[in-house]
């Protein structure tokens, strides 16, 4: 499986970040070897507008099964969903944590986005 | 001639302002409401609708059969409006700022634009005022093409006073770009005279003349008269703070009904704005 995570660190120590659509960048994490990649994303942070959707599509083009983040909007989750990237929300973790949490199926999938957008 | 009655700073009397500009003039005269957020300068007008009609945005529309799943037209779009998830493509009406890109773009000609209601104009008459409203629909972030559309509604040869919409981004923009002259309203207050200074620097910026009007003046020489006359902005109106308007205000009523020593220099203001042209 492969997972993308927001942070702005570059190692699994670091922690997961906050936002999903203005992250600094993703952490692309394979499970089955341990390995993991960056996906710069700082070019979403000064967008006007549609930051969710970009990242979205984004990690969706990276063909991730998961994305593990801190909070996700309505617009990011609708392009995850329709690209059928399952969404993990947690707080105040490490990447290393969160996957871990993961494997034990202690963080289950959102069903929707778990906060309201702020674009306007 | 389209005067903009505009601020920087949201409630500082555009809409009381432009209500008594119409109201005091003598003969025809076009009101239109720009603040479409906000429509509200009817309550002081009282007029008679006649009509209602939708306003539209072109928004896309993709045809699954045509598209490829090459992504060109989430490429483009450079408000995240629409995005493709190889031939799952999405699109975010609320974003689209019609543009028509990505209907251009499409190599298969997959996109088509198709109009979409996001607000309406009132179209109304009160003696010798012409009543133009625009109003944004519920839930709509897009104010400009709203704006335009009212704006259309403006007489080529007579008077519109138009009331605009608070603040100093894209709505601002619209409304007062379109216009001839603008006034700009403000309180004589540190947060009035702040926000009079980024309308004033984006004003500049569009190379619309345009005058001041101070609102709720306890003394004539305050903060805005002195920024005024260190600028050389012409002031044209200064309107006494006064319990008496906000009674007529909280009735519904302009502030013509209980200041009508204001009239002769309401009725001044287009002149003296047609000469700053």
């Amino acid at each position: 499986m492969k997972i993308a995570v927001s942070t702005s660190g570059n190692d699994l120590s670091a922690p997961v970040d906050t936002r999903f659509g203005r992250a600094p960048q993703f952490l692309i994490y394979h499970t089955e070897t341990g390995a993991f990649s960056l996906k710069d994303n700082r070019q979403r942070l000064d967008a006007a507008q549609g930051a969710g959707i970009q990242s979205a599509t984004c990690v969706a083009e990276a063909q991730v099964d998961a994305v593990i983040t801190g909070n996700c909007g309505p617009k990011a989750y609708a392009v995850l969903d329709a690209a059928n990237v399952k969404v993990y929300t947690c707080s105040g973790v490490t990447i290393s944590e969160a996957v871990d949490l993961l494997r034990k199926g202690k963080l289950s999938p959102a069903e929707e986005a778990n906060v309201e957008g702020h674009w306007v | 001639m389209k005067i903009a009655v505009a601020s920087g700073k949201g409630g500082t009397g555009k809409t009381t302002i432009s209500c008594a500009l119409a109201n005091a003039a003598q003969g025809e005269v076009t009101l239109l409401d720009c603040d479409v957020e906000e429509p509200n300068s009817r309550f002081f007008i009282h007029p008679v609708i006649e009509e209602e009609r939708p306003t539209y945005n072109l928004v896309p529309t993709v045809d699954p059969e045509k598209c490829t799943g090459c992504g060109e037209c989430g490429r483009v779009c450079q408000f995240s409006a629409i995005t493709s998830l190889g031939k799952v493509v999405m699109v975010f009406n609320e974003l689209c700022h019609s543009c028509g890109a990505c209907a251009r773009i499409c190599p298969a000609g997959a996109i088509e634009e198709t109009p979409r209601a996001t607000g309406s104009i009132l179209s109304g008459r009160s003696g010798n005022i012409r009543f133009i409203s625009g109003c944004l629909n519920v839930g709509e972030a897009m104010a400009p093409p709203v704006i335009r559309e009212t704006l259309k509604q403006a007489t080529e040869s007579g008077l519109n006073i138009v009331d605009c919409p608070p603040g100093t981004s894209c709505p601002y923009v619209t409304a007062v770009k379109a216009c001839d002259a603008a006034l700009l309203v403000t309180e004589p207050t540190p947060f009035g005279l702040h926000d009079l200074k980024l309308a004033v620097e984006t004003i500049r910026e569009l190379g619309v003349p345009f005058g001041v009007a101070v609102n709720r003046v306890t003394d004539e020489h305050n903060v805005i008269s002195a920024y005024c006359c260190g600028e050389g902005i012409p002031l044209l109106l200064q309107v006494p703070e006064s319990r008496r308007v906000a009674e007529a205000y909280s009735r519904g009523e302009p502030i013509n009904t209980v200041m009508p020593e204001l009239n002769e220099a309401l009725r001044a203001i287009p002149g003296k704005l047609e000469a700053l042209i």
